[in-house]
C-alpha cells in the first residue's frame, strides 16, 4: 500500500505580459518551491519566456469569505483549498 | 454526519445558493453548497480527471511507433496535454475538499470510474486518428457546455481544456484525411477503425435519458446543460457530414436524415456491451488499471524522496 | 469583448500559430525551413557536414525515443508533463538536423513538413542500425527506473548543453540555429535533471541507493561523449563543429558539483571500450539500439511509400 501523503498544493499566478497583473491560473502539486515553479512553467505557460510566475503554497493563503454567513468553513476558515473530506464518494455509473 | 456541519441558518444558505444558480452565476469554493451538489461534482470531476489520465494509454501506445516524425511530435504533445488536463481537473476537484492522492487511490482500486471508451484497445494506427475525430469530438460535445457549468473552478478548467481538445480533434481528422487519400490499405485501416469506434463513441454520452437518474438534478444545478440524448443527437448530426467528407461509412444501417425532425435518425447502441464495459469486462479494463497502478506504485519511492528532500531543506 | 468563460468564443479566437499551449506547431517555422537549404560553408565537405548533422540529430532522436517510453509511466503527473516536454524539444532538434542532413545528401524531397517521403523521415525510418551515428548513452534503456532515467538525463543534458553553447557560433547556419534555440531548451533539461539528482541523492536511503546505481551504470557511457570522430576533427577547422573533447572539463566540473551537493559518489565504473576504435559515431552500437530502431521504424516500413 502506498502512503497517504501527497506533495503540497500550490496556487499559481501568471503575468502573461508586462503591464498586466498576475492572475490566478490554477494549482498544482510539488514537493518544494523550486519544483512548483518548474511545474507551473511546464503546465501553465509551456515555458513561454517573458512570462512571470508566482507560486505560493495554498495553505499560506488567507482568504476572506464571500458571505458573512459561512458556518461550513468557520472552523478552518484560513485553509482555503484544503479541508478534510467528510464523506466517501459513492460508486455510480459515469457519464462524462 | 453531513448535516451536523450546518446550523439553523441552512435554509437561508440554501436559498442564497439556489438564487446564485438561478441567476446563472458561478458557485466558488468557499461558498456554501448542498452536500449533494458537492458530492455530485467531486464524482463527476474525478471521473473526468481519471478519464484524461487513463486516456493517455491507448494513444500513448503508438508514440514510439508513429510513422512520421511530425505525427510523433503531434501525438506526444497530445498525450502530454491529456496529463495536463488531468492535472487541471484534479485541481478543480481539490477545491471541493478532496485530495489528488485520495482520488488516485480510488481510481487504482477501481472504486471510482473513468470513461468506458478507454477500455477499448488501439490495435491500428488509424485508431489515433479516429480517437481524435470521434472520441475527442464526442468529448467536445460533452465538454463545451461544461464551460458554463455552475461550479467556477470546473468551468474554468473546462475552458482551457476545450481549447486544446479542438486542436486534438483537428489533428485526428487531418490524419484520417491523409490516410483516406493514401493507399487502399490505409483507406481500409480507416474504415476498420471507424467500424470499431463508432458505437462506443455514441455510448460516451451515457444511457438514454429515461435511464439516466442523475440528469434531472444535475441540470437543475446547472452542472449539466443538455441531456445525454440531446448531446448524442448533436454529435451524430455533426459527424455524418464529416464522415462523408472522409468517404467512410458509419456502421449503422438505420442512420438517415429525417427531414421532419431536421436531424438524423440512428440506431440504438448495444447497451449490454456498455453495461459490461462499465462493470469491468471491457476488452482493456484490466490492462488499463493495472498499468496505472503499476506506474503509481513504481513512483512511490520518487514521491517520498522529493518530500524527504523538501523537509530536509526547508 | 473577450469573455474568458466563453469557450465557444475562445475556440474561434485561437489559432495554432498563436496558442502557446500548442507546443509543436504544424511543422517548421519558415525561417528554419529556409535555412535547411542554406549553402555549405566554404571549405567544408558536404558529406562531413551531413554526418555531423546526423550525429547531433540521432543523439536527440534516439534519446527522445527512450524518454517517450515514460509516457503514462511517470512517478507523478507533473513529471509526465516535464519528461514529455524534454522529449518534444529533442524531437524538434532532431527533425531540423535530419532535414539538413537529408538536404546535403539529396535524400528525400525538399521541405519536411509532412509525409514519409520528407528527408527527416527517410533518414529516421529507412536507415539501418549501423547508419545511425548516435552515442551509446542515448540508446541505453532505463527500464522505467526513475533513478536511471535521471542519471542518463543528467549526463546527456550536461554534455549536450556544453556542445550547443559552443555551436551557437557554428559556421553552418542550421547548426547555429538549432544551437541557439537548443541552448535554452537543454539548459532547462539540465536544470530538471540536476534538481532531481539532488532530491533523489539527498532524499531517502532508497532513493540515494537508486540514484547512485543509476549513475554507476550510466558512467560507463560518459567517456564516449568526449571522443572525437574524424568528421568532427575535420569540421572543427572550418568552424562548423566543436571538438567534444573540449567539453570534458566543463561537463566533469558540473557533474562533480552536482554529485557532491547530492551526497553521491563519483562512480568508478570503467568506461565502455570500442571495437577496433569504432563506436556509436562510426555506426557501431551496443545491443540496445536494435530494438529501438525496430520499434521506431516498424509501422513506417510496413507502409513504405505511404503518406501520413
Amino acid at each position: 500500500m502506498s502512503e497517504r501523503k501527497s506533495w503540497p498544493l500550490y496556487e499559481v499566478f501568471v503575468r502573461g505580459k508586462r503591464g498586466l497583473n498576475h492572475v490566478h491560473v490554477g494549482s498544482l502539486h510539488a514537493a518544494d518551491d523550486e519544483m512548483a515553479l518548474h511545474n507551473a512553467r511546464d503546465l501553465y505557460t509551456r515555458r513561454n519566456e517573458g512570462v512571470s510566475i508566482w507560486v505560493v503554497k495554498a495553505e499560506a493563503i488567507t482568504a476572506s469569505s464571500p458571505s458573512e454567513k459561512d458556518p461550513f468553513f468557520a472552523p478552518s476558515g484560513d485553509k482555503v483549498y484544503r479541508h478534510p473530506t467528510f464523506y466517501a464518494i459513492p460508486e455510480e455509473v459515469p457519464h462524462l | 454526519m453531513t448535516a451536523t456541519h450546518h446550523d439553523v441558518r441552512e435554509p437561508d444558505l440554501e436559498a442564497v445558493f439556489q438564487a446564485t444558480i438561478d441567476a446563472d452565476q458561478r458557485i466558488e469554493p468557499r461558498d456554501w453548497m448542498p452536500d449533494d451538489y458537492r458530492r455530485t461534482l467531486i464524482r463527476q470531476i474525478a471521473q473526468h480527471a481519471h478519464s484524461e489520465i487513463i486516456g493517455m494509454q491507448p494513444e500513448g501506445n503508438w508514440i514510439t511507433r508513429a510513422p512520421s516524425l511530425r505525427r510523433k511530435a503531434i501525438l506526444l504533445a497530445k498525450v502530454q496535454d491529456e496529463a495536463g488536463h488531468g492535472m487541471y481537473l484534479y485541481a478543480a476537484a481539490e477545491t471541493l475538499g478532496v485530495d489528488r492522492e485520495e482520488l488516485t487511490e480510488k481510481l487504482i482500486s477501481a472504486t471510482q470510474k473513468y470513461s468506458s471508451i478507454f477500455n477499448y484497445p488501439t490495435p491500428s494506427y488509424a485508431d489515433v486518428g479516429v480517437i481524435g475525430w470521434l472520441v475527442d469530438g464526442a468529448a467536445i460535445c460533452n465538454q463545451v457546455p461544461l464551460c458554463r457549468c455552475s461550479y467556477g473552478p470546473y468551468a474554468r478548467a473546462m475552458v482551457r481544456i476545450c481549447k486544446e481538445e479542438s486542436f486534438h480533434q483537428r489533428q485526428g481528422y487531418e490524419l484520417l484525411l491523409a490516410m483516406v487519400n493514401g493507399t487502399p490499405e490505409q483507406q481500409a485501416m480507416v474504415q476498420e477503425s471507424v467500424d470499431r469506434w463508432w458505437w462506443p463513441s455514441l455510448m460516451m454520452f451515457g444511457p438514454a435519458d429515461g435511464d439516466s437518474p442523475n440528469t434531472q438534478q444535475s441540470m437543475a444545478w446547472n452542472i449539466k446543460r443538455h441531456t445525454n440524448d440531446e448531446l448524442r443527437q448533436r454529435f451524430v448530426d455533426m459527424s455524418v457530414p464529416q464522415a462523408e467528407a472522409l468517404g467512410v461509412t458509419l456502421p449503422d444501417p438505420d442512420l438517415r436524415w429525417n427531414p421532419e425532425r431536421q436531424a438524423h435518425d440512428f440506431g440504438e447502441p448495444d447497451w449490454s456491451e456498455f453495461t459490461a464495459v462499465i462493470a469491468g469486462s471491457g476488452p482493456a479494463n484490466t490492462q488499463r488499471l493495472a498499468h496505472r497502478r503499476r506506474a503509481h506504485e513504481n513512483g512511490a519511492w520518487v514521491r517520498e524522496a522529493a518530500q524527504a528532500y523538501a523537509e530536509k531543506h526547508s | 469583448m473577450s469573455d474568458p468563460t466563453n469557450a465557444y468564443q475562445s475556440l474561434s479566437e485561437t489559432t495554432a500559430q498563436d496558442d502557446p499551449r500548442w507546443a509543436f506547431g504544424t511543422g517548421f517555422t519558415d525561417d528554419v525551413a529556409a535555412e535547411i537549404s542554406a549553402p555549405v560553408p566554404a571549405g567544408v565537405d558536404p558529406a562531413d557536414l551531413a554526418a555531423y548533422c546526423l550525429m547531433l540529430g540521432d543523439d536527440a532522436l534516439i534519446y527522445q525515443h527512450r524518454l517517450s517510453e515514460w509516457v503514462a509511466n511517470a512517478p507523478e503527473l507533473e513529471e509526465e508533463v516535464a519528461l514529455a516536454n524534454i522529449a518534444l524539444d529533442l524531437l524538434g532538434q532532431a527533425r531540423v538536423l535530419l532535414s539538413r542532413a537529408g538536404h546535403l545528401t539529396g535524400v528525400g524531397i525538399k521541405g519536411g513538413s509532412a509525409g514519409s517521403t520528407a528527408a527527416e523521415d527517410r533518414l529516421a525510418y529507412f536507415r539501418v542500425e549501423s547508419e545511425f551515428r548516435n552515442v551509446a548513452l542515448v540508446e541505453q534503456p532505463d527500464d522505467l527506473d526513475f533513478g536511471r532515467c535521471i542519471a542518463h538525463l543528467l549526463l546527456f543534458s550536461t554534455w549536450r548543453l556544453a556542445l550547443l553553447h559552443r555551436l551557437v557560433s557554428s559556421a553552418d547556419p542550421v547548426i547555429a540555429a538549432v544551437a541557439a534555440k537548443g541552448v535554452k531548451e537543454v539548459a532547462y533539461h539540465r536544470d530538471y535533471a540536476v534538481r532531481w539528482t539532488l532530491r533523489l541523492g539527498d532524499g531517502t536511503a532508497e532513493s540515494h541507493r537508486r540514484m547512485q546505481a543509476g549513475l554507476d551504470g550510466a558512467w560507463a557511457f560518459l567517456e564516449e561523449l568526449f571522443r572525437t570522430s574524424d568528421e568532427e576533427r575535420r569540421l572543427v577547422g572550418a568552424g562548423v563543429a566543436v571538438d567534444p573533447a573540449e567539453t570534458r572539463a566543463e561537463v566533469e566540473e558540473v557533474l562533480d558539483q552536482v554529485l557532491t551537493r547530492a551526497t553521491l559518489l563519483r562512480p568508478t565504473t570503467r568506461p565502455m571500450g570500442t571495437v577496433g576504435g569504432r563506436g556509436g559515431r562510426q555506426g557501431l552500437h551496443t545491443e540496445k539500439l536494435g530494438p529501438v530502431v525496430d520499434e521506431l521504424q516498424s509501422l513506417a516500413r510496413r507502409f513504405e511509400g505511404a503518406t501520413w
